[in-house]
């Protein structure tokens, strides 16, 4: 009788929290949206076409943000990926035992280190080396400062991200699988991609949270990627992202309309962030080992009656 | 007693040097203030968070309008703005004026070399190189201050850009604070910025002269800037932009910061208070400005200010 009742107080006790998240990101969405009413009921679905952000005139859209945030992020993570993937194969698989922490931890350091410290890295270190490649290359004028270089910012602040993910999932991996493969005959390279194609769901999850940290990443991609609203695929040309012209311009913004705009930017990049997060929940869920899903998403179980 | 303000961060550095000195001669008042922004800080005062609050910028028609009672303008010291560059090969300062900087940010002139630049500096061998625009991202009383100027002196920059604390601009990049733009001016070849002046004095940075409204070029120093204040007209609420003043000596990049107070406090012993560290900021207080690379108040508006404290009640 008591263990019973101990059971339920236990899980009501942990369900409480749970709703608790719940309740947090509704009140989050809810927020978001009654502080922006004033430009959501001004400016309508064209918010999200239109390319005019001039707080003189009070006219918003927020296209060449949203673009400057995917596109930017999407770069990152085409540079993130492989080298990501390529760290926790070789730390889980093939790494000689001793290395093995050393280079984990070092990965993780990467992800410890503030973004103010990255976006000035960024300008003393990486903007220059862009700029000699764009004196090189012939672009007018040189700036240094743009896509390209927030691109590869965010990529560095990505890799330790999904690296460690990823590594995690091989690591859970069981080793009958592998054992398989080389009883089939599998060579080591074949016997890695077996287990890579065993945890692949996961991975795609782990791609997916560094693309979501890229999305949302707002001070070292100020730094450095020019901050102008323009929509160009050139890597050279500086562009502007959702997160870095709310942090830019928040403070300043006096006028009821403006301030609404910035907040629906916010609710904007929210809506993005967690339609990326649900995917790739989705993604994570859709394994069928749990072992492998574990790491990246506890899952409360239901206590037996 | 304890005052809560907020407000600007442009006047950061005077204002708690001048809340502590004041509350060494006064330990019982204790002033508080949080540098969140001019648009927060009067944000905060409309909704009477904070009993004062700060701004670069004068508070518009319809922010008095929206606040629950009268609020007034009082100017506490002097700022000015100044263009910086880095041009190949130039080591002697340059002169601009306001119509050359307009068109330069408005991306009409994009060579050095270009013959208006070249006319306002006869003496100077400039390069063909591509002109690199550097303007502030973050919401910037600095911005507002700039503009301001260029407004009044290109009917062009007026319609096309205008003026507040963020604008759309044509041409350029935008770099976060005084230290992001100065940044990338100083590491790109062929940049112009702009920066505040206290900034750039206190980086012992380069900087270009600015032709004024008499057709002098100005070179931007505390006392220039005060000169602005010298031969501007002062309206009675102080709610006045300075750019582009008369007088001869006068910097034509040049603005107040003003102090943001209700006129009916509703705390009356906090209200004088205020008044008393005012009355004290505004004469002894001034001479801590020029060391902190704030231009001082000419003693007129000292003058007039003092009557306006009367008003508060």
């Amino acid at each position: 009788m008591t263990r019973s009742s101990d059971d339920r107080g236990f899980r009501i006790g942990t369900g409480a929290f749970a709703a608790l998240v719940l309740l947090i990101v509704a009140g989050i969405a809810f927020e978001l949206t009654r502080q922006s009413t004033l430009s959501i009921t001004k400016f309508g679905l064209k918010f999200w076409t239109t390319k005019v952000w001039d707080p003189v005139s009070g006219d918003f859209g927020a296209l060449p943000f949203i673009w400057g945030t995917l596109y930017s992020s999407i770069l990152a993570l085409a540079v993130a990926t492989p080298i990501a993937l390529g760290i926790a194969i070789f730390i889980s698989e093939l790494s000689p035992r001793p290395l093995r922490q050393p280079l984990a931890y070092l990965t993780e350091l990467l992800a410890a280190i503030p973004s103010i410290v990255y976006g000035l890295w960024g300008i003393f270190v990486l903007v220059p080396i862009v700029r000699k490649v764009e004196v090189a290359m012939g672009a007018k004028p040189a700036l240094g400062v743009g896509m390209l270089a927030a691109a590869l910012i965010l990529a560095v602040m990505v890799i330790p991200f999904t690296s460690s993910v990823a590594r995690e999932i091989l690591k859970n991996v069981p080793t009958t699988q592998r054992e398989a493969a080389y009883a089939l005959g599998a060579t080591r390279w074949e016997a890695i991609k077996v287990a890579i194609g065993f945890g692949r769901t996961g991975i795609i999850g782990a791609v997916m949270l560094g693309f979501g940290r890229a999305l949302g990443e707002t001070m070292a991609v100020t730094m450095v990627i020019g901050n102008s609203p323009q929509i160009s695929a050139s890597l050279f040309k500086p562009q502007y992202t959702m997160a870095a012209v709310i942090a830019n311009e928040f403070t300043e913004a006096a006028d009821e309309l403006y301030l609404h705009a910035l907040i629906e930017i916010g609710l904007l990049l929210f809506i993005i962030t967690v339609a990326v997060n649900l995917l790739s929940r989705l993604l994570i869920w859709s394994t069928k080992r749990r072992a492998v899903t574990v790491v990246v998403m506890p899952v409360i179980e239901e206590a037996p009656a | 007693m304890t005052i809560n303000g907020a407000g600007a961060t442009f006047p950061y550095p005077i204002y708690s040097k001048w809340f502590d000195e004041y509350q060494k001669a006064h330990p019982d008042v204790r002033i508080n203030y949080q540098s969140i922004g001019s648009g927060g800080g009067i944000k905060q005062l409309t909704a009477q968070t904070v009993f004062f609050g700060a701004s670069d910028g004068p508070m518009t028609d319809a922010q008095l309008q929206a606040a629950p009672g009268s609020i007034l303008h009082f100017p506490t010291v002097l700022g000015g703005v100044v263009p910086v560059y880095n041009v190949t090969g130039v080591t002697q300062p340059l002169r601009f004026s306001g119509g050359v900087l307009a068109d330069i940010y408005l991306g009409k002139i994009t060579k050095w070399n270009d013959a208006a630049i070249a006319n306002l500096n006869p003496r100077v061998k400039l390069p063909a190189d591509d002109i690199a625009v550097v303007h502030r991202s973050d919401g910037s009383g600095t911005t507002y201050i700039f503009c301001d100027f260029l407004s009044k002196v290109s009917p062009d920059y007026k319609t096309k850009i205008g003026m507040a604390t963020s604008v759309n601009w044509p041409a350029g990049v935008g770099a976060k604070g005084n230290e992001g733009v100065s940044g990338l001016v100083r590491q790109t070849p062929g940049a112009i910025g702009y920066v505040e002046l206290i900034y750039a004095l206190q980086n012992k940075m380069n900087y270009g002269s600015v032709q004024n409204k008499a057709g002098q070029f100005v070179t931007a120093s505390l006392d220039s800037v005060t000169a602005a204040a010298t031969g501007a007209a002062i309206p009675d609420d102080f709610r006045v932009s300075i750019t582009n003043a008369d007088g001869a000596n006068a910097y034509p990049i040049a603005s107040f910061t003003w102090l943001l107070l209700y006129q009916h406090p509703k705390d009356a012993a906090r209200g004088k208070a205020m008044i008393d560290f005012l009355k004290w900021a505004l004469t002894d207080g001034q001479k801590f400005a020029p060391s902190l690379g704030y231009a001082p108040l000419p003693q007129p508006v000292v003058a007039k200010e003092m009557q306006a404290l009367g008003k508060i009640q």
